[in-house]
């Protein structure tokens, strides 16, 4: 029985560390390769001795495959590539490969330089990652090799996040790594057609939230950071470089437009630089507004977001600053935290979440004096807002892909194993198909079963057309042919053709039955008396009494001849080829039950 | 008259035209023109290889065929069809024979059989599919005949087991067109005509092509429109067709869905696995809302419009599309909106928002949570949060529609409206503000709501703030807070838009007035009043001031207690308002003054009204005076003139009519003085120079004639009758003039033909209304026609002369509801010193923003001219795209004028301005026997011209020369 086994090295029951095995159709194809941000020992990278102990990857892979540049799916990419080794093809989409090099360079300085490990991938090892990569284009199926093909559909929630279709004969699995269901300023929405795969990997981040609707979220923040300008304060939006980072500053680049405000906007500078650059060259990745109005201007060449220089945390009058990092726990983000902490004018908005134990965490919460290093205590006048900006889809949005995909079982990965609990038992009630979730290094197995497909000849097909109506869904048909199995291919031929094909001569095979009857009337009677039996019961087919005494139902030949011992017995002689079989036997069970009593 | 039939033929080739039908089926036998079909048959004939037919076929389709002919044509065509082995040529020939058998005033039913005996014949799929549509062209030309649309509906059904779908799907279609459901049609014993044609459709919507099933749900929906009634039974089928793979299929299947909710709304179906029942409507309302989330943004556009138009369905489901039932962590949690409207009404407004404020409450039984089947469980929610703006455009409309229609689910959708105020798309973004506005009487705003609505005004798009000053005109606020709100709101918009200025006036005018109780308490602080000390006067010229005034003087119109609060320089300023604003500000009653409305009682009609009465004393004045001395007459005249148009700018409601009767009157009074001239006391003929007053009087006279005739919306054939009246009289002193400057009798036998056909003219327009023009110019000129006809020209011109002078003043009656159309140009400001640099020989482009008030059909009448300096002229048609149409009588114009010249030395001034257009044909009645003479339809009828209604503005421009 062929089968599909899924195994997650990481996010199963979890989130962080995105790496799942999938062995379809003999094939095994590794989906994202990530690191967990909660570790700094082994435990943030996959297990990927769990492949193979000793032999290389590259035998055991066909190919692996990064859904969108997020660290916690391809940050153990250049590791798993180069110093565990792993040569076969890395595929991702144009976006995903040109960003993930730069967020993998910014890891490595940080692991590297600021925390001093040893024993970590140098930017050497990320060049020669990179260059195992293949793009690959929305919707364009990708040939991994004869059988294998893959296949991306925009997922929407970073630029270039993509869902991937696996696929090899007709048995497909689809993983669908980070989406987003709900179109934001920048990125649209996911979709996937109705490609009903036997399995559907999904993330489940927040399978126990149906989310409010977006616009009042963004109302407020603009609101919000409006109203501060407009006293002359200054907000501060500690965020990530990317993804996020890019939505807020659309919406304030457009609402400043519409709003003719004059407050300056700044970006810190660093990789968000190089980042934009491939967001404005990535037009058709992102939602329609932009896709529509890049030809009059990109939106991501902001008129009113300039870069930020540490010099300007000074200056008087109302601003914006976008800053990094987004918990407020290091770098020019605290810095500007901490000189303008003090004035009740000015404003924090926090756009996500943060990790115990932050500045950002502390905060939020409530506090507001801060010790900070150095004995200072820091009192907190500035107003804190929390505005959630997230770009996973919810349980609502969830399911909804799962209704547009219609796939056979769904598997839950991405997210924790007590909010799956409940979508899993949703998606089993609704959808009435099976529901997985598997935790780390546990295997799953699906039993699939694949449709063969058979070639059928065309004068055969039409032969059979001519014999009957349309071919009707609802109702099975039986159709006289000679499958040819050669070369693992699977032919339906007409069985003339077969026999010229292979060379054959044709031989008839003919079924001769005995039925003994109990008559003692004369064999030229007897075949009268079959015949009209035979007649009156087999209206739709050709009954014909021959001249020589015998009868013949469509080819099917009925002799009647006295038994050689005992002439009360006639026995009937029915013969009928091989294609009849079934008229043969049904007629061969019809006359052993005798014949009706005659009129006499 | 056969020419111009004929002619007619020609034009309308492709067109039915059912009229003509008859008169050409007389005329076929005389009109024999071998030419067409003959020279078709010798190319046909000539053609080697198919693709030499096909070419001569192709040639032959594009020029038309005449009626007579057709039947011709088709023989030939068929002719040929037989020996035609190339199918694509036989598929070009039964094109042709659809075509043909389209014709105007030919009668297909001679070629029906031999349609469908080709068809029996034919074996490529293509050429079947094509002569079915031939036969459905046939079958469309004929509704009336039954026999044909049973034997059309039976071939159809033949064909219908075709396998290629084309086949099918012309087949569905023919069914769809001309099948009936009636059986009682057909009397006749055969079974084959009787046929469920519904159930045969039905039957294909499990084909298993989708273009199939498209067709099939196609021909069902053919069938509603065609006025059969569909059965409920189809309603479950269409159900299935939802989950189908093709969006097409599902787009039809939508609308099928929709049709039968229609038809059938109260009727009671199952819901699956659970024993319950509800109404149809509310299932398939519940299932187009699921379909607002559907894959394809088609299918979604489609369902969310369609979602608009199902006003049947219950309250309770109608409210649950805005509800997504929230929840986090399952526990159930509330909506940012509900959590705003508990701040509210706890009387915390604007707390800053806390950490966990949105924490979720109480837990979800996760039993009870339904994440898909919840029906219409939110799909408004995602239809706004779409990601295409088609589809959030479609939902915005449909929330406006439903909303209507039920107040208390307009209260529900007003924070989402809000919300949608917020898009990043500006044509959402008006939509919705304007669906607003529609469903405003409805609603009350709450304060947080005003101020997210009110924080839009800052938008720097004007057609926002526009549209939203429209808005805040017929909002109902709740609270004087929210009063103050929105007046600070609009003035911090005054400030920093001061373009806005009249909007915004006209906004608070009509904030005032439905608010008076509202601004009551807020009047010492708007003004700025103490109770002990007086403080400084205010500037008058202050807009913002004006603005604040504005608003207080129309919530006082109501409130009378209101004065008492004012200062002195109040009451000034209130007099200097209501006169130079009297549009906005209202007649009060003050205490200590005089008002002429102090005599009244409030609630005056406006036939009671004093400035009505006035206007109607001062226009009987003047309508009684007969034989006052001349010199008597005209000061009257232009006194009441005066007062006239001093009254139309103190009351806006009666400027139209007041600017109307002045202009008669200036008329009236022209006509005066040019007969009160010398000249005609001196006999002989006069030196040129000395007439100017009076040709200048008649070609004046004629000018404003024209205004009065185009420029007024509202003017009726009374009134069109006087004023044709008064050009006929300044066209027989354009003549007189003529007759007395000009030497010789040659050039006035042709004024003086053309005078009395003009005559002949009004006449027979104007049949009716002649016994209205007793004792008037015309009436007399008419008496004495006869005698005119065969006069010389002196003799004409010394009677009209006399006549002229005698003829009394006619009483123009005032029409009911009259507006003059007006124009403001907005922008060029025309104020800029910087002139518009650009390289002579290219353009440059001026964008042109005017508003038009009470013009007919702008798209067409409206033109802007261009001046330039050396006296070039140019007239620009804008788009009909560049018209808008924010309220009723209303238009606004936003173009984009191209301007070029050769280089000039120095930046000079171009004069742009607004033009109406006016065609005088469009006017005048059209009674049959006009159409008839074509003698004097074209002397009169055609003139046309141009009426400057805006004010030119001045716009700087430097064409500099080309640099090589």
């Amino acid at each position: 029985m062929p089968d599909i086994r899924v195994t997650p090295l990481g996010a199963g029951q979890d989130v962080g560390r995105s790496c799942i095995l999938v062995s379809i159709a003999g094939k095994n194809v590794m989906l994202d390769c990530g690191m967990h941000m909660g570790f700094n020992d082994d435990r943030r990278f996959p297990d990927f001795s769990y492949i193979t102990r000793n032999g290389r990857l590259t035998d055991f892979l066909d190919c692996v495959i990064i859904s969108h540049f997020h660290l916690d799916h391809c940050g153990a990419l250049p590791y798993f590539s180069e110093m565990v080794g792993y040569d076969g093809p890395i595929y991702m989409t144009h976006p995903t490969q040109a960003i993930c090099p730069i967020l993998l360079e910014d890891y490595r300085k940080i692991a590297v330089d600021k925390k001093g490990e040893a024993n970590f991938f140098t930017s050497q090892m990320i060049k020669d990652c990179m260059k195992k990569v293949v793009a690959v284009r929305l919707h364009q199926t990708v040939q991994v090799d004869d059988e294998l093909e893959i296949k991306a559909y925009y997922a929407g929630h970073v630029l270039g996040a993509a869902m991937f279709q696996i696929k090899v004969g007709s048995e497909s699995v689809v993983y669908t790594g980070d989406y987003n269901m709900t179109p934001d300023r920048h990125l649209g929405a996911a979709w996937i057609d109705k490609c009903r795969p036997n399995l559907l990997i999904t993330e489940s981040t927040y399978a126990t939230t149906i989310r409010d609707s977006k616009r009042c979220r963004e109302r407020d923040f603009l609101k919000k950071v409006h109203e501060t300008v407009e006293r002359g304060g200054k907000v501060l939006i500690p965020v990530f470089a990317l993804g996020r980072a890019q939505e807020l500053c659309i919406l304030l680049e457009t609402f400043w437009e519409r709003m003719n405000l004059k407050a300056p906007i700044y970006f810190s500078t660093g990789l968000t630089e190089k980042a934009n650059h491939y967001y404005k060259l990535f037009i058709t990745w992102t939602n329609q507004k932009i896709r529509k109005t890049f030809v009059q201007r990109n939106m991501f060449e902001f008129k009113h977001i300039k870069a930020f220089d540490r010099a300007f945390a000074d200056n008087p009058g109302p601003m914006v600053v976008f800053a990094t990092p987004g918990m407020l726990h290091a770098g020019q983000s605290l810095q500007i935290f901490r000189k303008w902490a003090g004035n009740e004018k000015n404003m924090v908005i926090m756009p996500g979440y943060c990790v115990q134990g932050t500045v950002g965490h502390k905060i939020l919460s409530g506090q507001r004096k801060l010790e900070m290093e150095g004995r200072q205590v820091l009192e907190v006048k500035m107003q804190v807002e929390y505005m959630s900006f997230s770009a996973h889809a919810d349980a609502k949005g969830i399911m909804q892909l799962v209704g547009q995909a219609e796939p056979e079982s769904v598997l839950l990965v991405h997210g924790e194993a007590k909010k799956m609990e409940f979508l899993k038992q949703k998606i089993e009630q609704e959808f009435r198909v099976n529901c997985y979730m598997p935790a780390n290094g546990e295997t799953v197995t699906l039993p699939t079963s694949p449709s063969i497909p058979v070639g059928i000849s065309l004068g055969l097909l039409k032969r059979e057309m001519a014999q009957g109506l349309l071919p009707d869904t609802r109702k099975p048909r039986l159709l006289h042919g000679t499958l040819i199995v050669k070369d693992s291919s699977f032919r339906l031929v007409s069985s003339e053709q077969a026999l010229k094909e292979l060379g054959l001569a044709e031989h008839q095979l003919r079924f001769t039955c005995r039925v003994q009857l109990h008559d003692s009337r004369k064999e030229q009677e007897t075949a009268t008396r079959v015949y009209s039996h035979l007649k009156s019961i087999l209206k739709d087919h050709c009954v014909q009494h021959l001249p020589d005494g015998s009868v013949t139902v469509e080819s099917i030949l009925v002799q009647a001849a006295a038994h050689s011992e005992d002439p009360g017995t006639k026995v009937l002689l029915v013969s009928w080829t091989y294609q009849d079989e079934e008229l043969g036997s049904y007629l061969t069970a019809l006359l052993k039950k005798g014949l009706p009593q005659a009129p006499s | 008259m056969a020419a111009h039939l004929k002619k007619r033929v020609y034009e309308e080739f492709t067109k039915v035209v059912q009229q003509q039908q008859e008169e050409i089926a007389t005329k076929k036998l005389r009109l024999t023109k071998p030419s067409k079909s003959a020279a078709l048959h010798i190319d046909l004939c000539k053609a080697t290889s198919p693709a030499d037919a096909l070419q001569y076929l192709l040639q032959f389709a594009r020029k038309p065929v005449e009626a007579e002919s057709v039947e011709g044509v088709v023989r030939i065509l068929l002719e040929h069809y037989y020996k035609e082995n190339d199918p694509s040529v036989r598929l070009k020939i039964a094109s042709l024979l659809g075509l043909l058998s389209k014709t105007a005033g030919f009668s297909p039913d001679c070629i029906m059989d031999d349609a469908i005996n080709i068809l029996q014949n034919e074996k490529s799929h293509q050429v079947l599919a094509q002569l079915l549509d031939t036969l459905l062209a046939i079958g469309t030309k004929l509704p009336e005949n039954q026999a044909i649309q049973m034997r059309l509906v039976d071939v159809a059904c033949k064909h219908l087991t075709d396998t290629s779908h084309g086949v099918r799907n012309k087949c569905l279609q023919l069914l769809g067109n001309l099948g009936s459901l009636e059986k009682s049609v057909t009397k006749d014993a055969e079974s084959l005509a009787v046929r469920d044609v519904q159930k045969i459709i039905g039957d294909y919507f499990s084909d298993q092509d989708p273009r199939v099933r498209t067709a099939a749900i196609k021909a069902m929906l053919q069938l509603h429109e065609r006025g059969l009634k569909l059965h409920q039974t189809i309603y479950n089928q269409a159900c299935k067709l939802l989950s189908d793979d093709y969006e097409q299929v599902r787009s039809a299947a939508v609308q099928l869905i929709w049709v039968v909710s229609q038809l059938y709304p109260e009727s009671i179906v199952p819901i699956p696995s659970s024993n319950e029942e509800i109404r149809l409507v509310d299932d398939a309302f519940g299932k187009i809302c699921h379909m607002v989330s559907d894959g394809s943004w088609v299918v979604r556009v489609q369902a969310a419009k369609l979602l608009g138009s199902m006003e049947q369905v219950s309250s309770h489901f109608l409210e649950q599309t805005l509800d997504k039932k929230l929840m986090s962590d399952l526990r159930r949690k509330r909506t940012a909106h509900e959590r705003a409207k508990e701040l509210y009404s706890s009387g915390e407004f604007s707390s800053g928002r806390k950490w966990g404020d949105d924490a979720p409450k109480e837990e979800v039984d996760t039993g009870a949570v339904n994440l898909i089947e919840s029906g219409a469980c939110g799909a408004f929610v995602h239809g706004l949060e779409d990601e295409m703006y088609e589809v959030r455009i479609a939902a915005v409309e449909a929330l406006c529609m439903l909303a209507q229609s039920s107040p208390s689910f307009a209260e529900k959708c007003l924070d989402f409206l809000v919300d949608m105020f917020n898009d990043e798309i500006e044509e959402v973004r008006l939509q919705s503000i304007h669906t607003m506005r529609k469903i405003s009487n409805n609603i009350t705003l709450r304060e947080d709501q005003l101020d997210t609505v009110l924080a839009v005004l800052e938008d720097s798009s004007r057609d926002i703030r526009e549209a939203l000053h429209e808005l805040l005109c017929c909002t109902n606020v709740s609270t004087k807070e929210g009063i103050h709100l929105a007046l600070v709101e609009l003035l911090k918009n005054l400030t920093k838009y001061p373009t806005d200025r009249d909007s915004i006036w006209k906004c608070l005018k009509f904030l005032g007035s439905r608010h008076p109780t509202l601004v009551l308490p807020l009047v010492p602080e708007l003004l700025s009043t103490h109770p002990f000390f007086d403080t400084a006067e205010p500037d008058m010229d202050d807009p913002a001031y004006i603005a604040v005034l504005v608003l207080i003087f129309n919530a006082a119109k109501t409130c009378p207690t209101m004065p008492a609060l004012f200062s002195d320089h109040t009451f000034r300023h209130y007099a200097y308002l209501r006169d130079s604003l009297s549009h906005l500000v209202p007649a009060l009653r003050l205490p200590g003054r005089k008002l002429v409305s102090s005599a009244v009682s409030p609630n005056i009609t406006p036939h009671e009204d004093p400035s009505h009465q006035f206007l109607q004393q001062s226009l009987e004045r003047v309508y009684n005076l007969q034989h006052l001395d001349p010199q008597g007459t005209q000061e009257l005249l232009e006194l009441t003139i005066r007062d006239l148009q001093r009254l139309g700018e103190l009351q806006s409601e009666l400027a139209g009519v007041a600017d109307f009767s002045a202009t008669y009157l200036q008329c009236q009074l022209l006509l005066i003085k040019a007969l009160q001239e010398k000249l005609w006391n001196v006999a002989a003929p006069l030196h040129l120079k000395q007439s100017d007053l009076a040709s200048a009087a008649a070609k004046q006279i004629m000018e404003e004639t024209y205004k009065m005739e185009f420029m007024y919306s509202g003017v009726e054939n009374k009134q069109v009758v006087i004023i044709h009246h008064m050009r006929l009289q300044a066209k027989a002193l354009q003549l007189i003039v003529t007759a007395r400057t000009t030497r010789g009798v040659d050039p006035l036998f042709g004024m003086c033909e053309k005078f009395l056909q003009e005559v002949d003219f009004f006449q027979r327009c104007f049949i009716a209304d002649l016994p209205h023009l007793q004792d008037s110019f015309v009436d007399k000129l008419l008496d004495l026609m006869p005698r005119l006809m065969t006069s010389k020209p002196a003799e004409v011109v010394k009677i009209l002369q006399t006549m002229l002078r005698q003829s009394t003043f006619l009483h123009l009656p005032l029409p009911e509801q009259i507006h003059k159309a007006s124009a403001t140009i907005i922008e060029p400001a025309g104020e800029s010193d910087n002139p518009l640099r650009f390289t002579s020989g290219l353009v440059v482009a001026l964008d042109v923003d005017a508003t038009l008030e009470h013009v007919q059909d702008p798209q067409s009448t409206v033109k802007v001219q261009v001046l330039y300096p050396d006296g070039q002229a140019q007239i620009i048609h804008p788009k009909p795209a560049d018209f808008r149409n924010p309220g009723p009588g209303r238009h606004r114009l936003l173009t984009q004028v191209y301007l070029s010249h050769t280089a000039w030395t120095e930046p000079c001034q171009v004069e742009v301005r607004l033009l109406l257009a006016y065609n005088s044909n469009s006017r005048i009645p059209k009674s049959p026997w006009i159409e008839g003479g074509e003698m004097s339809s074209q002397v009169e009828t055609s003139i046309e011209g141009t009426i400057p209604f805006s004010k030119s503005v001045k716009v700087y421009i430097m064409p500099k020369p080309a640099r090589r």
